[in-house]
């Protein structure tokens, strides 16, 4: 087994692709990507919230007051496209503000003044403009409200019997975490990318080599040598991983986290106790990928399948995303959502809960233990070694 | 010592058969050839002989171990070199027979003593620290040679040997079977080629589909079909000519 280790570890060494791709590439790609992704997001985010608001209005001239508030709010006022519908549609203006001629009339005799937004909401990224016009016109709203009533010598505090108040007992951690939700991803896809040559290469290359059948004449039980081979293929995932942390904390220091007003919690403590956490996963990420390989006959067709598990730590990370909710025990029992969702309880800066880290490492070893006695017995079967026949 | 007694094989769920009948002994100190024309059996029944193919039926033992109670133990007397050579391209000639040396279990020294011995006896001293990658068939048979023949096994087992070899490594192979033929060993070989087995072999069996169609010495098997050359002796004995010319 030690034998077939070594072979494995020194073949693989040799072969500068594998190297370039597991061992530069994987642990890079996560965290460049990443870095790319979290600077641009926050980027946009600050910009929006701090340049001056360009609004194109149609019929100015029926509102000169509410124009002159928003002026004085810095506002900039712009003329109105032909075709304000085609605009937004083809996304050259976020939002147009129309003022039609029946503004003034409601306004004279006292009735709501309507006005009309057009944007489209289905823009994330137009949110942020949406709120700040809005804004904008529920002040001047509210303001004339209370003049009215003060003429008519009603308290304008009578209008407002309730005041809410939110107490936001965020922590800078905490709102780092909710940008962080793909993080664990990131970190999870490294021991599938780590694998994912050597997998194949000692599986199904070894069989388009035609290698395989006089290995296996060789007075080894088969077990063990799937084992030795495994052992390579883990150690492999452990490598890119450790890389990929390191990446990952060194990413982190180049990422604007002044601006966001969040602290990553991602420093090398947090990665040793990550590292922990998915080192089961590799074995995991290994095994299975090994089983999908032994049954591919040449490296292309191996290669076909595994883009397809590569999605399989996504799901976690997709289902956190769209439903995250609070992390309960069960969920530290499942492999690769508890890897996700403690992660992001570390870098959320929570107290470790070891509890919950020993539940995740054991299911996670369990069912990686369990996928390695499978692909254990997988030599057992003729099929799997003949190139042939 | 080798004994095939009744070996059959099916593929398919039985719709294929492969090897029918199959049965002949081979003995120490002699070059056994199994003879016969493509498709007739012959890698499926060395298959069977190096225990990675169960056979459906029939029995065989190696040096008397039965495969079913000691599969370990007949793949330790066994020395095969199978029809893939399979060697692995990135590692060097000398690190390709050194991990089957370590896959035995032998000792370090034994390994080196080993690769010197074969280094030596099959002429690789050129190549020998050199990758695989671009080997020659001759360069690459020696090599799976080697390897398969590490820990010093009893019984040699090879697959169409000469398959792609040119004239004088064919030459240089026969003389090593000879050597090891003369050393006591058993050896068994598989081959669709009339010369190989004239020039070598002391005991030849041919295999037509899946069954053995005569068995004996290259003179007994002229005396029998009463032709004066093996090749029409073959023919008669097999009762075509099919993948004679392959």
């Amino acid at each position: 087994m030690n034998a077939v280790f070594i072979k494995e570890m020194l073949d693989n060494f040799r072969d500068r692709r594998v190297i370039i791709n597991t061992l530069i590439l994987g642990p890079l790609m996560g965290p460049v990507i990443f870095a790319v992704m979290i600077s641009f997001m926050t980027r946009q985010a600050t910009e929006r919230m701090e340049a001056q608001l360009e609004l194109p209005v149609i019929g100015a001239e029926h509102a000169p007051n509410l124009i002159g508030y928003l002026e004085r709010q810095g506002v900039i006022i712009k003329a109105a496209p032909d075709n304000p519908e085609q605009a937004i549609r083809t996304e050259e203006e976020e939002v147009i503000l129309r003022i039609n001629a029946d503004f003034a009339e409601a306004w004279v005799e006292g009735r709501p003044a309507p006005l009309e937004l057009i944007a489209d909401q289905s823009l994330r990224y137009t949110g942020t403009t949406i709120a700040r016009v809005r804004g904008y016109l529920n002040g001047y709203s509210s303001q004339v409200g209370q003049l009215r009533l003060q003429l008519r010598g009603v308290h304008p505090e009578l209008t407002r019997p309730i005041q809410v108040q939110v107490t936001d007992l965020s922590t800078p951690e905490s709102r780092g975490g909710m940008i962080l939700a793909f993080l664990p991803y990131f970190i999870l896809i490294t021991v599938f990318m780590g694998s994912m040559h050597m997998a194949i290469d000692t599986t199904a290359g070894e069989r388009e080599r035609k290698s395989l059948e006089p290995l296996l004449i060789n007075p080894l039980p088969r077990w063990q040598i799937m084992a030795g081979k495994l052992a390579a293929t883990t150690t492999f995932a452990l490598m890119t991983l450790g890389l990929g942390l390191i990446a990952f904390v060194y990413a982190m220091s180049f990422l604007p986290v002044a601006d966001m007003d969040i602290a990553l919690n991602l420093d090398f403590r947090v990665a040793a106790w990550a590292f922990l956490l998915v080192a089961p996963a590799a074995l995991l990420a290994a095994a299975l990928l090994t089983i999908l390989a032994a049954f591919a006959k040449s490296f292309r067709e191996a290669q076909s399948y595994m883009g397809m598990v590569i999605l399989v730590p996504m799901i976690p990370s997709f289902w956190i995303l769209i439903d995250p909710t609070r992390t309960e025990t069960w969920m530290t029992m499942v492999p690769l959502l508890s890897q996700n969702v403690l992660i992001l309880e570390l870098v959320r800066g929570e107290p470790v809960n070891l509890a919950w880290i020993g539940l995740s490492i054991l299911s996670t070893s369990l069912a990686a233990l369990a996928l390695a006695a499978v692909a254990g017995t997988l030599y057992n079967r003729p099929k799997l070694i003949f190139t042939s026949g | 010592m080798i004994e095939a007694r009744n070996l059959r094989k099916t593929f398919n769920k039985g719709k294929v058969v492969a090897v029918d009948d199959v049965s002949f002994t081979a003995r120490d100190g002699q070059i056994t050839g199994l003879l016969g024309p493509n498709g007739a059996g012959k890698t499926t029944t060395l298959r069977m002989l190096y225990t990675l193919l169960k056979p459906d039926s029939g029995s065989m033992r190696v040096d008397g171990l039965d495969p079913e109670n000691s599969p370990l133990l007949i793949k330790r007397a066994l020395g095969v070199v199978p029809d893939s050579r399979g060697l692995y391209d990135r590692l060097t000639a000398r690190e390709n027979i050194r991990y089957y040396g370590r896959l035995h279990g032998l000792s370090r020294d034994k390994i080196d003593q080993r690769i010197q011995y074969f280094s030596d006896v099959l002429d690789m001293g050129e190549f020998i620290d050199r990758r695989t990658d671009g080997f020659s068939q001759g360069q690459r048979v020696k090599v799976a040679i080697a390897r398969a023949l590490m820990h010093e096994p009893r019984t040699v087992l090879l697959d169409e040997p000469s398959n792609g070899l040119d004239v004088m490594t064919t030459r240089a192979l026969r003389e090593f079977l000879r050597e090891l033929k003369k050393q006591g060993h058993c050896v068994v070989l598989s081959t669709h080629i009339m010369q190989e087995v004239a020039a070598l072999c002391d005991h030849i069996v041919i295999i037509a589909n899946g069954k053995v169609a005569a068995e004996g010495s290259a003179r007994e098997l002229l005396a029998r079909s009463g032709e004066p050359n093996l090749e029409d002796a073959f023919v008669k004995l097999i009762g075509s000519d099919e993948g004679l010319l392959a």
